[in-house]
């Protein structure tokens, strides 16, 4: 982890905001969208603004230069041509004049080149002003033709203005004379920033504006389904009576009322269940204790009869080992089918505490040796290793383990049974093997059903109750734990427990193969059941 | 030989029966059928054990447990017909020493309660000190500054074999055998109600014990003063 957010985390949060709120992508949309138009039509009314400024302008600033024109045109054919020095003062009068002539056009100067043989002699209330004209408008004035141009025009003390220059040439018979006007511009100018930035102000707000009013959409239609969102959630969390507002009898109050229909209906049908799960412990409950009262004074007796045998005729004394024995059996199935029944009404608990799962294996092999060494079997645990502690429910594990290693002595032929712990951060694992019959193709499934079994002519020689497995693997499930099976006929078979060492963890992998080791095809190393 | 145990059962057959096998033990068994005569009976008979069906008519065992452990220490046993946690953990909360569940063997009742019978004998005169607690073992006697603090023997027996050897941190298992004589581990519920009800005793902050403190993931050991 970094300690400042990187820009591509603080991009991957927005696009995760992005993806999430339904709203604020509507919102966002809505004011993006706006946001174009806005600019569009800002700038087209803007350069249309511009333009007819300036067309009106332009119109002006012509008609007053044909006025000049005609003036000045009038002064200069009443000059001799002979005397220069009288040209000019002709000129320099006629500036002043046209410069003082107001117009429709407003605020002017007025600059005039005479052409007297090569020389150009500017007269201009500045210096500055004359050289501002641009080449490009003397040219074409030049070429006898009234043109008119944008320029920046030097004022003098550093100032410079956008002006508009209307250039003509004056016709006369004693030389070029060329009469431009020039219009400054700022007055426009001041306008337009003026226009420019309601348009753009105005722009602002109206964007703004419509993003609040689609966020304010968004919100009241995105309301209701985030209200449906968290009933549903509350539903889930077991808050069962929980139901949403109807407002209305629009398309979100049907929405509303259908799910508060479905509520309605899960909460009874949920009703239901628990009241059926409680009826079904009850009865179990129940069952078990009217049933277990008269079993202790049957298996009393029975002990009695059993242990005072030698003294009975053959008959006799061979009925009261064959009641021992059945009431044993019968006392097994009995446990096994409560334990079920408890399991088919949900009334299972975990009491989980941290346990030492190699001091667990050890202490159910010595309770397990006695049967084992009956069959002919060893119990080999694989030594070594830092002890293995999970937080697990300590009886169930045992049971899973004793029934595990049961089942295995029971099918091993005798042969030795293996029996492996380990762990790691995340899940602890016990394997049991053994070099038995082994399970057929498809019976490592099987193997977890109630009362099946791998060979019914089999004998029941250990008194199995039919149902140990299935208890093993509803109490592995209660631990959020696997227990799965791999066989092979002739082979033996081995089963693995694996459990989280948290309680509560998800299990994700398991410390040890479910394929033994030695001689475990490469192929199906991955395979599980 | 302390020998008289009072059975308290409502069904006829299975009391005959536990009758007949007490007997047979050497025993001097004494009934009563339900739960509102238990404790008069208690009073009249002054036995040295109890076998206490949990559920019966009236007063319900629980009831009864308590009742007999307000007035005395006697070992009292649990024949008990529901194995989930929450019935066997109430009825020792409520006093019980050890419990067996239907259908037990003979053998194992037999063995469980000689196992409570059998508390204190052999003792020696020897004194052992836990926590900030001298015990005297031959007398019986837990005193912190000279206040007496009174247990029932299982509870004392406990405590003394922490106290023997207060370096050895003891298994749940270890204890089982140790105290309540299962010679094969049991049920570990049995160790961690009674030092529950062992620390209540003669803790002054049973929330944080200093007397018998607990080893996570492994058990118990003695407190060092």
């Amino acid at each position: 982890m970094r300690d400042l957010p990187s820009p591509s985390s603080i991009a991957m949060a927005l696009r995760r905001r992005w993806r999430r709120s339904l709203q604020q992508r509507v919102t966002v949309t809505t004011v993006l969208l706006c946001g174009v138009v806005v600019v569009v039509i800002g700038l087209i009314l803007l350069t249309q603004i511009r333009d007819q400024i300036l067309e009106v302008k332009r119109t002006a600033a012509i008609a007053q230069t044909v006025n000049g024109l005609r003036y000045a045109e009038s002064q200069l054919a009443a000059v001799d041509a002979i005397n220069g020095g009288d040209v000019r003062t002709t000129l320099d009068r006629t500036r002043l004049q046209l410069t003082e002539r107001g117009g429709p056009a407003g605020r002017f100067d007025v600059v005039m080149f005479a052409s007297v043989g090569a020389d150009s002699v500017p007269i201009a209330r500045l210096n500055s002003l004359a050289s501002s004209v641009p080449p490009a408008l003397r040219t074409a004035v030049q070429g006898g033709v009234q043109s008119y141009q944008l320029a920046t025009v030097d004022l003098g003390e550093g100032v410079s203005v956008t002006a508009l220059l209307v250039g003509s040439p004056i016709p006369s018979s004693i030389g070029d004379f060329e009469l431009y006007y020039l219009f400054p511009l700022d007055q426009e100018q001041t306008s337009l920033e003026l226009i420019q930035g309601t348009v753009v102000l105005s722009g602002l707000a109206l964007v703004l504006l419509v993003g609040a009013i689609g966020a304010a959409v968004a919100r009241r239609v995105v309301r209701p389904v985030r209200d449906a969102a968290r009933t549903a959630e509350r539903l889930a969390s077991g808050r069962l009576e929980d139901r949403m507002r109807v407002r209305g009898e629009d398309d979100l109050a049907v929405l509303a009322t259908s799910f508060n229909d479905m509520a309605e209906s899960l909460q009874l049908q949920i009703r239901q269940l628990e009241q059926l799960s409680r009826l079904q412990q009850r009865f179990t409950s129940d069952v078990s204790h009217e049933l277990r009262t008269p079993l202790t004074t049957v298996r009393m007796a029975a002990d009695l009869l059993f242990a005072a045998r030698e003294d009975f005729a053959p008959a006799v004394a061979r009925s009261t080992e064959l009641l021992q024995a059945e009431v044993n059996r019968f006392e097994a199935l009995l446990n096994d089918l409560l334990e079920i029944s408890r399991y088919d009404a949900g009334a299972a608990v975990l009491e989980a505490e941290p346990t030492d799962l190699r001091a667990l294996v050890d202490r159910v092999c010595a309770a397990t040796h006695p049967v084992a060494a009956r069959q002919g079997s060893e119990l080999v645990v694989a030594a070594g290793g830092p002890a293995v502690v999970a937080e697990v429910d300590p009886r169930r594990v045992e049971r899973i383990v004793r029934n595990l290693i049961v089942n295995a002595v029971e099918h091993g032929e005798g042969l030795p049974v293996e029996i492996v712990v380990a762990g790691d951060e995340h899940a602890a694992a016990i394997t049991v093997r053994d070099h038995g019959i082994g399970l057929k193709s498809g019976e490592a499934a099987q193997v977890f059903s109630r009362f099946w079994r791998a060979d019914p002519s089999r004998s029941k020689g250990l008194g199995g109750t039919g149902l140990g497995l299935s208890i093993s693997l509803e109490d592995a499930h209660l631990h959020g734990g696997w227990l799965q099976a791999w066989g092979e006929p002739r082979r033996g078979a081995q089963f693995r427990l694996t459990l989280p060492i948290l309680s509560g963890d998800e299990l994700t992998h398991s410390p040890l193969p479910l394929l033994p080791e030695p001689r475990r095809p490469a192929r199906t190393a991955s395979e599980r059941v | 030989m302390r020998g008289r145990v009072l059975v308290v059962d409502d069904d006829p057959a299975l009391a005959e029966m536990l009758g007949i096998v007490l007997r047979g033990e050497g025993f001097e068994p004494s009934f009563v059928g339900d739960g509102i005569r238990a404790l008069s009976a208690f009073r009249d008979v002054r036995p040295d054990l109890v076998l206490l069906d949990l559920m019966l008519p009236g007063a319900s065992g629980i009831d009864v447990c308590r009742a007999i452990r307000a007035e005395s220490v006697v070992p009292i046993v649990m024949l008990t017909a529901k194995s989930d946690t929450i019935d066997i953990v109430l009825g020792l909360e409520s006093g019980a020493d050890d419990y067996v569940v239907k259908p037990f063997k003979a053998k194992e009742l037999i063995a469980r309660v000689r196992a409570q019978l059998r508390r204190g004998d052999g003792d020696q005169a020897e004194s052992l000190s836990i926590g900030d607690l001298a015990i005297d073992v031959l007398g019986h006697q837990v005193t912190r500054e000279g206040d007496q603090i009174a247990l029932t023997p299982l509870e004392f027996d406990l405590l003394v074999a922490l106290a023997r050897k207060p370096r050895q941190v003891f298994t749940r298992e270890a204890l089982l055998e140790q105290v309540w004589g299962y010679r094969h581990a049991a049920d570990t519920r049995l160790v961690n109600v009674h030092v529950q009800r062992l620390r209540s005793k003669v803790e002054l902050d049973p929330e944080n014990p200093t007397v018998v403190l607990t080893v996570r993931g492994v058990g118990y050991r003695a407190g060092t003063f």
